[in-house]
Parts: C-alpha cells; structure tokens; sequence
C-alpha cells in the first residue's frame, strides 16, 4: 500500500528507473564483454582484502576526492561537497525516514520528499538532530554548487587555467543538477514557511520567504520543480559526464580485483571511458595545450570523442603520450594505453619493406662480449653523449661491445607508437637476433625510447639498463669514481625514464655524486614534457618550438649552473633554447672522471675482464 | 664653425679604427674604447684577407697609423657598464671608473663567432681534430698548422660550411655571407702549405658574391684541385686513431656518403650577442634582427639607430668583409659629421 | 614538366606545408637509418612530390623506419618524418 504519495514524484520516478534500467542494461552487457579469465578473477578476488581496498579506495576517491584536494584544495572541496554532501544527505535521509517510521522499506521517493509528506515529524531530540544535519548537509552541497557555478566563469579560482567545454548532454545534465539543490532548498523552505517543520537554515529562509509570497502555493510549484530537475538529471545521466558517479564505483573495484585495459579494447574499457568525469584536470597538464590554447585534442576530448563514436585520427594522433594526464586523473584511467590502442586500430595494413635489412647480420668473428651497447638513433646526433659513454665504459674496464658504432637499426618504438605494431616487430626481430648474437648478459643503452621499447616488446632474456641505472651500479661498485664539485645541477626526468619507466632515483643520486642536486617543482611523476616526442604525429613545427621553448626557460630560470637530463632527445629539444648548458648524465659523469683513481685502478687489475654484477 | 663636441666610438677594430679616422679632421674630440690590451680587433687573429691574400697585418697597421698623429684619445682594457642619456647628450661609465660625457656615441662594437658546440652533431669540444675557421687562421697566423696534423703527408682535410648559419635548429636563419669564400680561401692556404693534401669543401651553396670571390673558386679547383661537394653534413663521429668520419649526401650524384678526415674545419658564422640591454638605460631601446643592430633605413640611413645621436659601423649591424666593415664605418664617420652639424644649426 | 601531376604535392601542403621549404641540403639523407642499408633517400622524395613526379615514390615510401632523425638535422625545420608519415597514408 502507498502510503504516501502526490503526482510530482512522477518526474522523478520516470527518470529514476529510466537510469536504473539504463545502467542495468549498459553494465551487464560490458560486464559480459570482459576478457577471457576475468570473471574467474573476480570470483576469487571477491572475498578478499582487494574488495575491502575497493571500498576503501570509493571511499576516498568517490567521495572525499582525495587526490583532486592534492592537486588543488578549492577544485576538491568543490567535488567533495557535491558527491560527499549528497551521499550524506541520502544517508541521513535514509536514517531519519527510518527513525520516523520504523521501517527500512519506504518509497524511493520518500526521504527524498521527506518534508513535503510529513509537516511535523520532528518530535524527539533525536529526530531534531536530524533536522538539523539536513539542513547544514544541503548547505555544504549548496557551498559546492556555487563553486561550481563561479568555476564556470572564473576556472583560476579552483586552480584551472582551462575548464572542459560541454557537449550537449553536459549542459542539460548539468543545468538540472545545479538547480536540484536550490529547489530543494526552495521548496524546504517554503514548506517550513506554514508548517514549521523546517531547521536552522530552512525555517528562518522560509519565515522570511513566507512573509511577503503565498508560501504554500509556491511550495507545491517548487516541489514539481525539484522532482522535475531530479528526474530530469537522472534521465540526463547516461548521456552525459555524470555517468562517471556510478561508473567509477565498478572502475574501483574492477581495478583492485586486477581487471584493466593492457593492450586489447575489453568490456572493462568501456567502465575506464564512462568513468571520466570530464574534471578537465588533464588540459591545463598537457603539453600540448600549454602554449597552442588548444582544446581538442587533450585527453578529455579523446575520451568523450571515442565514447560518442567521432574519434577522428587527427586527433589520435595529436599527443605526446608523455603520461603527465594519466598522472593527475582522479580515476585514474589509462590514459595512455587507451590512446595507443586507438592508434593500433586506426593503422592500415602494414605497408613497409625492410627486406634490406636481412643482410646484416652479426660479425661472426667478433668475440662473445659481456655487455652491449646500443647508444639508439638520437644519440648518433649527441655525440657527447656517446663519447661519454664510451669513456666510462673504457674507465669500467668491462668487456663491452657498441652494436650500433656504424649507424643503427631502429629499435622499431617509433612505429609501435604510430601504431604500426607490425613492421615495428620486424625491426625489433632484427635487432634481437644481432642482440643475442653478441653474446653479452647485458644490454645498456642510453636512449629511453628504446630502454622502454627492449624491456616491453623485445622479450629479451638478458639484462637491460638504461645508462642511468648502468652507471650507478658502476659507481656504487666501485669501478669508476667521480670527482666531486659545488655545481649545482638541476635534473629533468625525460617522460619515457621517468612516468614511463619509474626511474628517478638512479639519475639523482649519481648528480648527487657530481655536484650538488637542485629540487625543483615539475620534477618525478610531475616532470614537464620536452615537447620533442615522436609519439606526436600532427603537431606542426612551430608548437613544437612554443613547447620546447616553454620547457627551456622554466629550467633556465632554476637556482642551477646547468640542467641535466638522461635522454639525448630531452638533451636536443631543452638544449636548443636553454640559456644554461644542458648535459646529460653520461656527460657529467665522464668529465668528472677521477683520473687518479682510474689510474690505480690499471695498475691493480691488468687484465680487467670480469663483470661484477650479481 | 661649430663648437667641439665629443664622440665616444666603442669598439677598437677595423670600423672604430677607420671610423676614427674619419673624423679626426673634424675638429671633435674623438675617444675609442677598447675592451682588449691591443686595437685592431679581429685583424689582429687573422692571417690573409680574401680575395687576393692580403695580409691581415699590412691593413691593421695601416688603420693604426691612420689615427697615431691625432688627437684620438685610446681607452685600452676599458669595459663600458653603462650608458644613459640626460638632455642632448649621453653619459657614458666604464668599469675602470670612467665617465664620459658623449655627445655621439658609434657602435663598432663587432661579432661574435657562433659558439661550434652548439652544433653538436660536429663534435667540437667533444672530438680532438675539429677546429673552427678562426682556429685555423689563428694556426696559419702562428704557423702552427703542423701541429694540428702531427706530421701526416698525405693529410685528408674537409671544410664544413654553413656552421650555425641557415640553420633553424642553431636559432641562426641568416646567411653569414663571408664564410664561404673564407672556405674557399682557406682551402687553397692548406693546399699551398701541404700540397700532398686532399682538401673536400662540403657546402650547400657557393656564396662567391664579391669582386674575385668566383674567380678564387676556379682557382681553387682549377689550380689547386680543391674538391667541391653539394651536401650539407649530417653528422661526424671520431674513429679509434683520432680521424673523423663524417657523413653527408652528395647530392648533385644523389648518393649518401661517409668519408674519413685527418682533420675537419668547420666553417663558423658571425652573431652579435651583445647584451646592450643590460648596459643601455631603459628609455634607449635598440632594434635587433637575428641579433644585430638594426639601423633605421638599410638603404639611404644605414648607420643611423632609431636612437638619434646612436651610430653602428660594422659587423655589429650584419655580417661584412674587411673590405665592406672600412666603407660603411668611412660612411658612419660622414654620417656622424653631418649629424652634428644638423644639432648646430 | 608541363604534363607532371602537382595533386599530390596539394594535398600534402594542406597537411604538413613545411616540403615547401626544403632547399635540398641533403643532410636528411646524409643522417637517414634506412639510408646506410639501402636506397632510400628523403630528399629525392621530397624533391620528387614538388617537381610532381609521384610514380617512383611510393615504393619507396615503404622502407621508412619513421625514426625521425631527418626532423631532428633540418635546418629548415622541414618535418620530414610527418611528410613520409602522410605520404603513407595517402599513397597506400
């Protein structure tokens, strides 16, 4: 039996199970789209702690937004209040209808529209508490919404240069969600106006109100105007942003139970792309933007392009992939592996011929070495570098073989970034065989493009160090040393090292070892992108330069003598605009050789042919 | 008759040096500020001018003497820190404690060779047998050529041209006009101290624009059997011996090429870094283009700044040889004349 | 030269206009991967694409190993790699 009930709860009814039913059938069907042994997985996982890490995680993401308050305070009181703040007043809703009735199983309408049926139900101190907490609840949400609304103005107030531009269902979704909470607060009022049952901020507005408006008529208007906008949301919802409230939920636990997007399209990319709440904290990250006042092609964009099905190329194409968006993404999305495998599926067939390179093969009578060097394509044009690296080599007094002297075979990232995953894979077969062929347990290069593309795609059974971590071990094992000097050094962490990598420790501490090491804000995880990257197919000359430019002149402007960098494509891009010299590690550590030391050392070991390395 | 005014030329080389003597009839107070020991500028490192192998020397020693028996007032070792202008005329302080009252200041101040490191592709700094232009006239000067190639008999020398210039990547778009004949030049020199040597110029256009410039060309492949590669060079590496190997396209056969060299010369383009900002008071602004002065009509006012009573001569305004740093700095010097007359009247 | 087909040279200037300002240095050439193994050679390409002469390109297009160290030695800043990229793409 309906206990209660009035026409204006209709809007909100239709729209309620219009979601439900839209949800319901939108996650069962990428439920079902899950890669092969994922739903085992979930089995096993669901009793487990990963499940209580789940809704630890909802807890902290979803609904105090965590990591958004890291990024800027104002941005995550503004989320916080408006997700927190209405989980709350559903809660207490929940709570105080329960108190007053008795019962759990009211209508779904009801502690929505609590105040409209019962005008005078607050009766106990207990229920007064209550009142109360709804009342300062809606304030708290309110406090959000005008945020909101001023961060649509003036986005610097929350720490924004840039907002997202809206699609159309944005608008509506979001015109509806901004007006429920004034509605509410309208209609609460207005109903406390003649029935006294309102609290400490909806009794003295609705006296106020009632005072000069004919308060009762105006309530039942507002009400349908409050069930209206929610109704209207709710319908709105799976055509808009705020499909991410109950998206990410499922993305949260799906990610603890181990299910996420790797290298194929799944059921669970589907959760990843509706989950992004369209913050729009990855524009004002990307390199892209910072200087062209581009808005189309950041990752925001990508994402709600590809869910509605106009992803164009142009724009796929258009990223640096350099991860500082994946970085700052409150749900962490992978960003950067959703575009890479658009980029997979947008290449034709394969349309190369390297059949010149099956000639080279090997020397045959080159003895077995112990460790390989591959200085990779970009070093060839910073000799420095590769000079460096082979005076430290020779001061090591390790075996050592340079596989690419002559010129080199690409490592074949390039094209796998481009999506051309097939012909890369011939490259890297070339490079593998002559690799292995060599001989060596390790191999060092000092190219990070091609350090990530060994360690990911080479299926190498060997030993693979970029040169950063290389030279560390020679140095904490005592095979070279470095003399030290009071330069202060300031270090930028080259994308595909650092974020792509998780190398930033190595680098620093052997500057620590050259001179004195200068902190400095956009370093690690949060290292700005040279703007040299391959992975940017579309973008022009000119932006290249702005980007470049922009990097160049925030490191100038450092408390440092000179920057340094780990990657001869950083060590180009930063060096052509820098008004510091720009070296890289290979380059600080191999003038600051200690001679004496080398010395010493040749006369103890004549025939110094062993490797040390575990 | 006018009265007596003081102009202050910074910069002793070829220009402040015929600017001087110019005017040194005039019947102003002449004072030149050079920051070395010695005047001369540049002239003073290199060895055989183009295009018929004057010497250097001959021609500095001439400008000398041009201001010795006038009353031109010298500031050696002097370094000019500030300028700033008061009413009609310009305060001038140097870091030895001058302060000079000008009542027309000339810039002669000259250029800088781009830094070859900046170019690391070549290798200069990193690889022993690379040498800039300058290094080499300065081992001509010396004659110290033989030191550079440790006793080889059969040395392979190359000369690498449009270092730092026309080249977007060195922030230098500009063509540095006399590096080419100065390759030319140089390539014939080598070829007359070593003549079992084999000289290779890699260029990418032959810029012989002055009087005799074309004809040193065929001299130099005519008689001296220079050879002449169309092919910007991409990059260099250094063999174990010390030899380079560079790595260029010859393109008039369409065809990449690596070639081993002894020795390579790269051949450097002029800049004007000057930081006159930090120097110049902040109401006397200069116009730069690619880093040199820009004066208010190239055609009819070229050694006028947009700042009235500011003057250039030189390489400080664009990329000139000896020759043409002697005639503009003679016009700069009528040009100041004529000037101060107009300020009389 | 009065029959040779410029279509393609206008596409490409839609997409990446910087062939325009090659001025044929060869240094793209003279640092090309593929171009020590074989006879690859990214200025003739781009020199063919201005003079209309289409027809030899396209298999050549194929031995790009797009490293992209021909845009690294430009002195025009002429993005050679992007070229080649779309070239591709259009020519396939």
């Amino acid at each position: 039996m309906i206990r209660h009930f009035d026409p204006f709860v209709l809007p909100f009814i239709v729209g309620f199970t219009f979601l439900l039913t839209a949800l319901a059938v939108l996650y069962s069907r990428w439920f079902i789209q899950l890669e092969a042994g994922s739903h085992p997985k979930i089995l096993s996982a669901f009793f487990s702690l990963k499940t209580l890490n789940a809704i630890k995680e909802v807890f902290l993401e979803c609904l105090i937004h965590r990591k958004i308050f890291k990024i800027n305070p104002m941005l995550g009181y503004m989320h916080m209040s408006l997700a927190f703040g209405w989980f709350l007043l559903i809660l207490f809703g929940k709570l105080e209808t329960f108190i007053y009735t008795g019962r759990f199983a009211n209508a779904i309408y009801y502690p929505i529209f609590f105040r409209f049926f019962e005008l005078n139900p607050h009766q106990s101190a207990l229920l007064n508490f209550f009142n109360i907490s709804m009342d300062l609840l809606l304030l708290f949400v309110l406090s959000g919404v005008c945020l909101a609304i001023i961060k649509r103005f003036k986005s610097r107030v929350t720490g924004l240069k840039q907002t997202t531009k809206h699609t159309a269902g944005d608008r509506w979704a979001l015109s509806t969600l901004w007006l429920i909470f004034p509605l509410r607060l309208l209609s609460e009022s207005l109903t406390a106006a003649f029935s006294g049952n309102g609290s400490i901020i909806t009794q003295p507005l609705g006296d106020f109100l009632g005072s000069f408006l004919p308060a009762q008529q105006l309530a039942y208007i507002s009400w349908w105007g409050y069930s209206v906008c929610l109704g209207g949301f709710m319908a709105a919802l799976p055509f808009s942003r705020y499909m991410h409230i109950p998206t990410e939920i499922f993305l949260i636990f799906l990610r603890n139970w181990g299910i996420f997007t790797n290298k194929k399209y799944s059921g669970v990319s589907n959760f990843e792309l509706h989950a992004c709440s369209r913050c729009g904290i990855c524009i004002d990250v990307c390199p892209v933007n910072n200087e062209s006042g581009r808005r189309t092609t950041q990752m925001v964009y990508f994402l709600r392009d590809l869910r509605e099905k106009k992803l164009k190329h142009s724009i796929t194409e258009n990223c640096m992939m350099c991860g500082r968006c994946e970085q700052v993404c409150p749900v962490a999305i992978p960003l950067t592996t959703q575009r890479q495998i658009q980029r997979d599926k947008s290449m034709q067939k394969p349309f190369s011929d390297f059949s010149y390179l099956e000639r080279i093969s090997y020397n045959a009578n080159e003895p077995k070495t112990e460790v390989l060097y591959f200085a990779g394509c970009m070093s060839h044009l910073t000799p420095g570098i590769r000079q460096s690296m082979i005076k430290i080599l020779e001061a090591s007094g390790i075996k050592y073989s340079f596989l690419d002297e002559k010129g080199p075979i690409c490592c074949g990232r390039p094209l796998k970034l481009s999506g051309k995953t097939e012909e890369a894979q011939i490259l890297s077969e070339k490079n593998r065989t002559l690799i292995m062929a060599s001989g060596a347990h390790t191999l060092v290069t000092s190219c990070p493009i091609c350090y990530k593309s060994f360690k990911e795609d080479y299926h190498l059974n060997i030993k693979i160090l970029h040169h950063t971590e290389f030279i560390d071990q020679l140095l904490v094992k005592k095979q070279i040393a470095i003399q030290r000097s009071d330069e202060k050094i300031a270090y930028h962490d080259p994308c595909e090292l650092g974020r792509g990598s998780a190398i930033y420790n190595q680098p620093r501490q052997i500057i620590r070892r050259v001179g004195q090491l200068v902190k400095h804000p956009d370093e690690r995880e949060n290292a700005r992108c040279c703007g040299g990257s391959l992975a940017n197919l579309s973008v022009t000359t000119s932006e290249r330069n702005e980007i470049q430019q922009s990097v160049s002149s925030y490191l100038s402007s450092q408390p440092c003598d000179i920057i340094a960098t780990a990657c001869p494509m950083c060590k180009k891009s930063i060096g052509r605009f820098a008004e510091k010299p720009v070296k890289d590690i290979a380059e600080l550590v191999a003038s600051g050789l200690d001679e004496s030391f080398m010395n010493e050392k040749a006369i103890k070991n004549q025939k110094y042919n062993e490797l040390i390395f575990e | 008759m006018t009265e007596q005014k003081h102009i202050v030329i910074i910069g002793g080389g070829p220009a402040g040096l015929q600017a001087a003597s110019g005017l040194k009839d005039s019947g102003h107070q002449i004072t030149i500020i050079e920051k070395e020991s010695t005047i001369g500028g540049k002239l003073n490192s290199w060895h055989k001018l183009f295009p018929e192998f004057q010497t250097a020397n001959d021609i500095s020693v001439y400008l000398i003497n041009s201001i010795n028996n006038s009353n031109t007032e010298v500031l050696k070792q002097t370094i000019v820190t500030k300028i700033t202008r008061e009413n009609n005329h310009f305060k001038i302080s140097t870091a030895q404690n001058h302060s000079l009252k000008a009542d027309a200041i000339l810039l002669a101040t000259g250029f800088e060779l781009f830094r070859a490191e900046k170019k690391e592709e070549y290798g200069y700094g990193i690889y022993k047998n690379i040498i800039t232009s300058a290094d080499l006239e300065s081992s001509f000067r010396q004659n110290g050529l033989k030191d550079l190639l440790l006793g080889k008999t059969h040395p392979r020398i190359g000369f690498i041209h449009c270092v730092g210039s026309r080249d977007k990547k060195c922030g230098n778009t500009y063509c540095s006009k006399v590096c080419c004949v100065t390759g030319v030049k140089q390539a014939i020199e080598i070829k007359q101290l070593i003549p079992h040597s084999q000289v290779f110029n890699f260029y990418m256009d032959l810029r012989m624009y002055g009087q005799n410039f074309e004809e040193l060309y065929i001299e130099a492949q005519q008689d001296y059997s220079i050879n002449f590669i169309r092919g910007r060079v991409s990059e260099i590496a250094e063999n174990i011996d010390g030899t380079l190997q560079i790595k260029a396209e010859d393109t008039l056969s369409g065809r990449p090429l690596k070639m081993n060299f002894d020795l390579v010369i790269l051949l450097a383009g002029m800049e004007n870094r000057q930081d006159y900002d930090n120097i110049m008071d902040n109401n006397i602004k200069l116009s730069r283009s690619n880093g040199f002065i820009v004066p208010i009509n190239r055609h009819v006012r070229p050694n006028e700044t947009t700042i009235p009573g500011i003057f250039i001569a030189g390489t400080c305004r664009e990329p000139l040889s000896i020759q043409e740093t002697i005639a503009d700095a003679k016009s700069a010097a009528s040009t100041i004349t004529e000037w101060i007359n107009k300020q009389s009247n | 030269m009065d029959n040779n087909d410029f279509s393609l040279s206008v596409a490409l200037a839609a997409i990446e206009p910087s062939f325009a300002w090659c001025i044929g240095c060869g240094s793209c050439t003279a640092t090309c991967s593929a171009a020590q193994f074989t006879e690859f050679n990214p200025r003739k390409i781009n020199l063919l694409i201005q003079r209309g002469e289409v027809a030899a390109i396209k298999q050549e297009l194929k031995k790009c190993m797009l490293c992209g160290k021909c845009q690294l030695i430009c002195p025009r800043d002429v993005n050679t790699r992007k070229i080649i990229q779309n070239l591709k793409r259009i020519m396939q």
